[in-house]
């Protein structure tokens, strides 16, 4: 199980096992990582998943899908590192992936 | 100290533990299930978990550490029996009585049944939780006959899955269209095509007349044709539970009647979900049964319950996965309201926006997620969008506006 890295807006530090397959977004909810609300459950509908990819990892993920892109230009403090955490399945190279929390997914 | 009791542990039940505390509250809450599963997702339920794909333990909107850390008291396999207003208890179907100072009720839907004969027959399906997938399953293999009565989204879903995994899929709907409560002419003829193609047969204006077999199913006869079936799975709706409510003397309509506060017609109790009848921002009496209505009226009812209720007005939104189609919506439709179309269905990419006094009312979008997202933009703010411009696919949805 990949080991990743979420960190909150106030810096806090939560590490957790993702087992291969699933989204990252059912990593953090698996583990009760704050303020990844995941309201639709992954069904790539409601955007409030979103994370910030820690700069030497973007090229490391898949690329975003036509879905994810357009949810992403329509959510609230997006950046060109910006990534729905259900979209993303976890794989054995993303082992040590660091993200960031954004302050709010509404 | 307060004491606050949840009836029903499902998408509303949680979402209200959610805010109750995320807004400060430190009082005592307690939620009750009368399935055995902690608060799990529906949607998956029809779509992957049917297919295999999805482990069981992937559908629960939080793991059990959740309740703990939340200091939410979850009680599973417990029904409640009556309401003791007057009190402020709760009984239970084993005699324990709970006491509360604000209620709230989220009891969700159970499937409506058909009658006709032969309608309690061994392979006879309905879908609403994880005992009824876990039912169906075993059965669900390829060069079964399923016969899929009811052509609307839980009827589609399991049809679509049912042709992905080579069962024979047959689906008998009474309309002349498929999910026809819910989407317009123009996206259920598309949807029509698409199961076609994936050898779904489609049997419209077809009511089901009775079941037949020796100990268990075997011939569905409808049309006065007799259908061979080696299952059927019947998905024509739901209805409301709002009996215990109903009992206590609560208002209720075909649902607990509750206020844009999410408030019953007793101060102390509040009622949130698929279990509702309320009146939405566009002040027409309605009952929902989607995510977005359980999550977003839960809110309001634990907001309520606090003492600081505020007015739901909040866009309805759905979604529907078939084959590797998202059908994704926002808005209620009306019958009169002016459609366009945007976008060529041929290419399976395309949106149909509802027009009501020159103003964006509501969105159908098959693999079109701007004109979904910008389409719920544009609803929530009233927009009006001249019927050429929303038309015009070389002006991109962002430019709407």
């Amino acid at each position: 199980m990949p080991r990743i890295t979420f960190i909150d807006p106030d810096e806090g530090e939560h590490v957790v096992d993702i087992p291969l397959g699933w989204s990252l977004m059912e990593g953090a909810v698996r583990n009760l990582v704050p303020g990844i609300d995941a309201d639709c459950g992954g069904a790539c509908a409601c955007a409030t998943c979103h994370v910030y990819v820690d700069p030497k990892w973007i090229a490391a993920l898949p690329p975003k899908g036509e879905m994810e892109e357009t949810m992403l230009d329509f959510a609230l403090a997006t950046a060109p590192n910006s990534r729905l955490s259900c979209q993303i399945r976890v794989t054995s190279d993303m082992e040590g992936l660091v993200l960031r929390i954004p302050v709010d997914q509404h | 100290m307060t004491q606050i009791l949840i009836i029903g542990a499902g998408q509303a039940g949680l979402t209200a533990v959610q805010t109750l505390r995320g807004e400060g509250f430190d009082g005592a809450i307690t939620m009750l299930g009368d399935e055995s599963f902690a608060p799990y997702q529906r949607p998956p339920l029809s779509k992957a978990y049917l297919l295999g794909a999805f482990a069981r333990e992937r559908l629960f909107l939080k793991p059990d550490a959740f309740y703990a850390q939340a200091g939410c008291e979850l009680l599973l396999n417990a029904r409640a029996e009556a309401i003791d207003r007057a009190a402020h208890t709760v009984r239970l179907a084993d005699g324990r009585v709970l006491a509360y100072d604000k209620l709230m009720l989220a009891t969700g839907t159970r499937v409506r049944k058909l009658t006709c004969p032969g309608a309690d027959l061994p392979g006879v399906f309905y879908l609403r939780d994880i005992a009824d997938v876990d039912a169906i399953q075993p059965v669900f293999t390829a060069g079964a006959k399923l016969a899929v009565v009811g052509g609307g989204y839980i009827g589609l879903e399991v049809a679509a899955v049912g042709a992905k995994r080579g069962l024979d899929v047959t689906v008998f709907e009474a309309m002349d269209r498929l999910m026809a409560r819910a989407v317009s002419p123009a996206v259920s003829a598309f949807y029509k095509t698409e199961h076609e193609k994936a050898g779904v047969k489609l049997l419209l204006n077809t009511g089901v007349e009775a079941f037949e077999g020796a100990g268990k199913i075997e011939v569905v006869r409808a049309g006065g044709v007799r259908h061979p079936a080696d299952m059927v799975l019947v998905g024509i709706g739901v209805l409301p539970n709002d009996t215990l409510a109903r009992d206590a003397g609560l208002a209720c309509d075909d649902g607990i009647v509750v206020d844009r506060s999410a408030m019953t017609s007793d101060p102390d109790i509040f009622a949130a979900g698929d279990c509702t009848r309320h009146h939405g921002r566009e002040g027409v009496a309605i009952r929902l049964e989607c995510v977005q209505n359980a999550i977003d009226q839960a809110k309001h009812a634990a907001l309520a319950m606090l003492g600081r209720p505020q007015t739901y007005s909040e866009v309805p939104w759905f979604w529907s996965d078939q084959y590797d189609l998202k059908l994704q919506m926002a808005g209620l439709a009306r019958p009169d309201d002016t459609i366009i179309l945007r976008g060529d269905p041929v290419s399976r990419k395309f949106a149909v926006f509802h027009l009501r006094d020159g103003k964006v009312a509501a969105v159908e979008a098959v693999n079109a997620g701007p004109e979904y997202l910008m389409g719920r933009k544009l609803i929530a703010a009233n927009a009006a969008v001249p019927p050429e411009k929303l038309a015009d696919m070389s002006i991109a949805m962002k430019d709407m506006l």
